[in-house]
């Protein structure tokens, strides 16, 4: 292939990470935002949701697509439940104490992820896409005849990586919607101000938290439901998405949702290009050193603020 | 102020999102004195005092420190030059001992000579009446005895400045009796400027008094001629000291 | 008898208790004890930072494998002799320590652990990518000349484990003295209130560098012994969980106390042991003991004795 058409898949390729980092990382600013709480479990919860789907998939059997809008609707919500129950049992009982909050997600981590190593096992396991189709996409080029389309050969994408995509961006628009246009948006965004004078004007903030745990979790177990008939469901899966999430965040500015958006965009675009054309580990390692400078000399994020 | 100075600020300002908490203060400091900084709450006393040992970075303007300027040195290299400051609201190390506490204090000048270091924090401790109390968590002690410790903390210092930010604050009157000798006690070797709200404590120890309002210097002066400023009688005093 | 006093026999009667088991434990449970002491000398080195100055750092298994590699590569790519490899390995992670301190510790509180997660993800990635040196996560063994000193074979259960008494009976003396210093109490009181500490004229950057640096060096020395002692040299201890272990020894057995890590690492050590006899998820135990410290016991074994029998414990 061309550089060209190579460039275009890497960055189809990119568009599809990025939908699916946009709904990890959205669940983890969201929680951040709210509730100052850094989730180092996030990526467990994305874990799950991809144990799920396999679980309900081969559970109700049929039809792909039977398995897969079943898993869509059942997946988030019993890991959103899940989360809250952590929240009431063990976070709001050390008052969300930030040194003690990161201490309990660890071994929180560790309790799901060994608990489905021994239910689920060790195997990585697939799930089938509900719809396949593989579109072959044009190209152009100038040759003596002027501009021309042609079909490379390689340069295709599946029916199932659009559906991601626009998915993805479905659910954002309603999360924004969520957020900024309604009463529950409204609770949120005052608990996150100033969750003292919330609590004085009424808003239940001990439930309002349990609640954004369980909305941050249901996020990445949404993500992860759409990832799985591409990636398949491993009980180790969530290491990298917690990483790149927290990247994302970080480079967004914590807690900042807009700039969460823009730099998942920005680090699913450049993940999925640079994976094409780079050494993968050498890109990990440079990424992670950017990303820490950021925080040292940018704590803001790229896309925040100054604070006055 | 005819005495000799030991600090002056030169313009000295903080502008917080834009608006200015201190503007222009030009401030002089008698050496061997006591001051007290007085003003309505929201005058920038604190602001001030915190520009003043670094722990606030001042917009513009100077400080000057036996005559060096040291308005950018960090709190730190401040407090090494001579300066204490007690903070408003409670700050010693909660779970250390009196002992530790006060011996911290001490510590930076006189770590490297036990004997001495010891005789020190003994000395203080024995000054400000917490001599029985030295082996309790600093955590454990009431509020008042927290207060008292904080002070202790300063004097275990040496300073040729004390700061303090409204130390009376929040203590029972005994105990502001014994802060007052205590403050008077060390007048002379030590220079104390003392942000103060009980007009009672100030009138009675206080050598000088100088008024921010609005955060510039309304007036300065002794405490007659404060008292006897229709500025300050307007804005501040009409309503307190007399009555 | 004075705290003083009652510390140093304390002190002394641990390691004399150490000194003796060697001859009445079987070999099993012996070699296992040697691992122990190696361990908990990379967890007294966490908790110089983390217990007495109060940083929680999330990064720590750069410097245990800066220390391990530092060692493991001298020896058997440049023919380094034991005790220069060793000093050298020391060096390396203090230097890492230094760099990586003197960036993270401009942030602070939680970007402060982020930072030092990625720094550490990074050290980890580094090592796999010059697998062609490291060989990755396969490892591997110290060459047998690296592993002598004087005629004394470390490799034996004799070698290695009085070996590990006497490094860590030297870091167990050494860190029980630091605290009682000006310097180690004033990195308490930073821990306990930092702008106080700082409004007492102490340099608090400086120091917490200071402490960074130490509990750096004090991490790689571990990971050296570990290299030196067991002969094996893998990416898996640069891994995560190799940074979040001493977080778990140190909350186990008592942040901030010098028998915590002692503790925290020989219960933790054997509770995986006999767990992984039966299962393989045996972080699950690890997990599980997270979860219950925050709750229950967040001042940790030796934490919760000081705070209700021995008010004296260092």
């Amino acid at each position: 292939m061309e550089f060209g058409p190579h460039l275009m898949l890497a960055a189809l390729e990119g568009a599809v990470i990025s939908a699916i980092l946009v709904l990890t990382a959205m669940g983890l600013s969201i929680v951040f935002g709210v509730m100052r709480v850094v989730n180092v479990a996030h990526g467990e919860f994305f874990m799950l949701g991809a144990v799920l789907t396999w679980f309900v998939a081969t559970t109700i059997g049929g039809h792909p697509a039977l398995g897969f809008v079943a898993a869509l609707l059942i997946a988030p919500v019993l890991v959103g439940c899940l989360a809250a129950f952590a929240d009431r049992l063990i976070l709001k009982r050390i008052n969300y104490d930030p040194d003690r909050t990161i201490v309990a997600t660890i071994g929180m981590l560790y309790i799901i992820q060994q608990t489905t190593l021994m239910t689920f096992g060790p195997e990585a396991r697939p799930v089938p896409p509900p719809f396949n189709t593989r579109l072959s996409l044009p190209w152009f080029e100038w040759g003596e005849e002027g501009f021309a389309l042609f079909w490379p050969w390689g340069l295709s994408i599946t029916t199932y990586k659009l559906f991601v995509i626009a998915a993805a961006a479905t659910v954002l628009v309603g999360l924004w919607v969520l957020l900024t246009k309604t009463k529950i948006g409204l609770i949120m965004r005052a608990t996150q101000q100033d969750s003292e004078t919330a609590q004085a004007f009424g808003v239940p903030v001990g439930r309002v938290y349990s609640w954004v745990f369980g909305l941050g979790a249901g996020l990445a177990a949404l993500g992860a439901v759409l990832v799985v008939p591409i990636q398949q469901a491993h009980y180790l899966m969530g290491g990298d998405p917690l990483l790149l999430a927290f990247i994302v965040v970080i480079i967004g500015g914590l807690g900042s949702l807009p700039g969460t958006v823009i730099a998942a965009l920005l680090i699913g675009m450049s993940d999925g290009i640079i994976s094409v054309f780079f050494s993968p580990t050498l890109a990990k390692i440079i990424a992670t050193l950017l990303v820490a400078m950021v925080l040292v000399f940018r704590p803001q994020g790229l896309l925040g603020k100054k604070p006055s | 102020m005819a005495a000799v100075s030991i600090l002056e600020t030169k313009g000295l300002t903080k502008i917080y999102g834009g608006l200015a908490a201190n503007e222009d203060v030009d401030f002089v400091l008698a050496r061997g004195k006591i001051t007290a900084l007085i003003g309505p709450n929201g005058a920038g006393k604190s602001t001030f005092v915190g520009m003043l040992s670094g722990r606030i970075e001042a917009t513009r303007g100077q400080v000057f420190f036996e005559g060096r300027d040291i308005s950018h040195l960090p709190a730190h290299k401040r407090i090494q030059l001579g300066l204490a400051y007690t903070f408003q609201i409670t700050s010693v190390f909660p779970g250390l001992s009196v002992y530790d506490n006060v011996g911290l204090a001490a510590g930076r000048l006189l770590a490297g000579k036990p004997n001495l270091h010891a005789a020190k924090a003994a000395e203080v401790l024995a000054r400000v009446g917490l001599t029985d109390r030295a082996d309790q968590i600093a955590s454990d002690l009431s509020y008042g005895h927290q207060r008292v410790l904080e002070i202790a903390m300063g004097l275990a210092q040496d300073p040729k400045l004390f700061i303090l930010d409204e130390p009376t604050q929040g203590l029972a009157e005994s105990e502001i009796a014994d802060f007052m000798a205590l403050i008077q006690g060390l007048a002379g070797d030590t220079t104390i400027l003392l942000i103060e709200h009980n007009m009672r404590v100030v009138m009675e120890v206080a050598d000088y008094i100088t008024v921010l309002d609005g955060g510039r210097t309304l007036a300065s002066g002794t405490p007659e001629e404060v008292r006897a400023n229709a500025a300050v009688q307007a804005a501040y005093l009409g309503t307190g000291v007399d009555a | 008898m004075t705290a003083h006093g009652k510390s140093w026999v304390l002190h002394g009667g641990v390691l004399a208790l150490l000194f003796a088991l060697f001859f009445v434990l079987p070999t099993y449970h012996s070699g296992q004890l040697s691992r122990i002491m190696v361990l908990a000398i990379y967890a007294m080195g966490f908790n110089i930072l983390f217990g007495y100055t109060g940083l929680l750092s999330l990064g720590h298994a750069m410097f245990f494998a800066a220390g391990m590699y530092g060692f493991g590569l001298t020896v058997n790519l440049a023919g380094f002799p034991m005790p220069v490899a060793f000093l050298f390995a020391i060096l390396v992670a203090a230097a890492l320590a230094l760099v990586a301190g003197g960036l993270a510790l401009r942030t602070a509180g939680v970007s402060f652990m982020i930072v030092t997660l990625m720094f550490a993800q990074a050290a980890y990635l580094v090592v796999l990518y010059f697998g062609e040196y490291t060989r990755g996560d396969e490892g591997f063994v110290v060459a047998r000349e690296g592993r002598m000193i004087a005629g004394i074979d470390l490799s034996t259960d004799a070698g290695r484990y009085f070996c590990a008494w006497v490094l860590f009976g030297v870091c167990f003396l050494a860190l029980a003295k630091l605290i009682k210093l000006p310097f180690g109490k004033r990195l308490i009181a930073i821990r306990e209130n930092e702008e106080r500490a700082r409004m007492l004229g102490y340099d608090t950057s400086r120091y917490k560098l200071m402490a960074f640096v130490t509990s750096g060096a004090v991490s790689g020395m571990a990971g050296a012994t570990y290299g030196l002692l067991f002969g094996y040299v893998g990416a898996s201890f640069a891994a995560v969980p190799y940074s979040i272990f001493p977080l778990l020894w140190v909350l186990l057995g008592g942040a901030g106390t010098t028998i915590g890590p002692l503790i925290g690492v020989f219960f933790m050590f054997y509770l995986i042991d006999i767990s992984s006899g039966y299962t393989n998820a045996y972080m699950l135990i690890a997990g599980l003991v997270l979860v219950l410290l925050t709750l229950f016991a967040p001042q940790g074994l030796a934490g919760s004795l000081r705070q209700k029998v021995m008010p004296w414990l260092p």
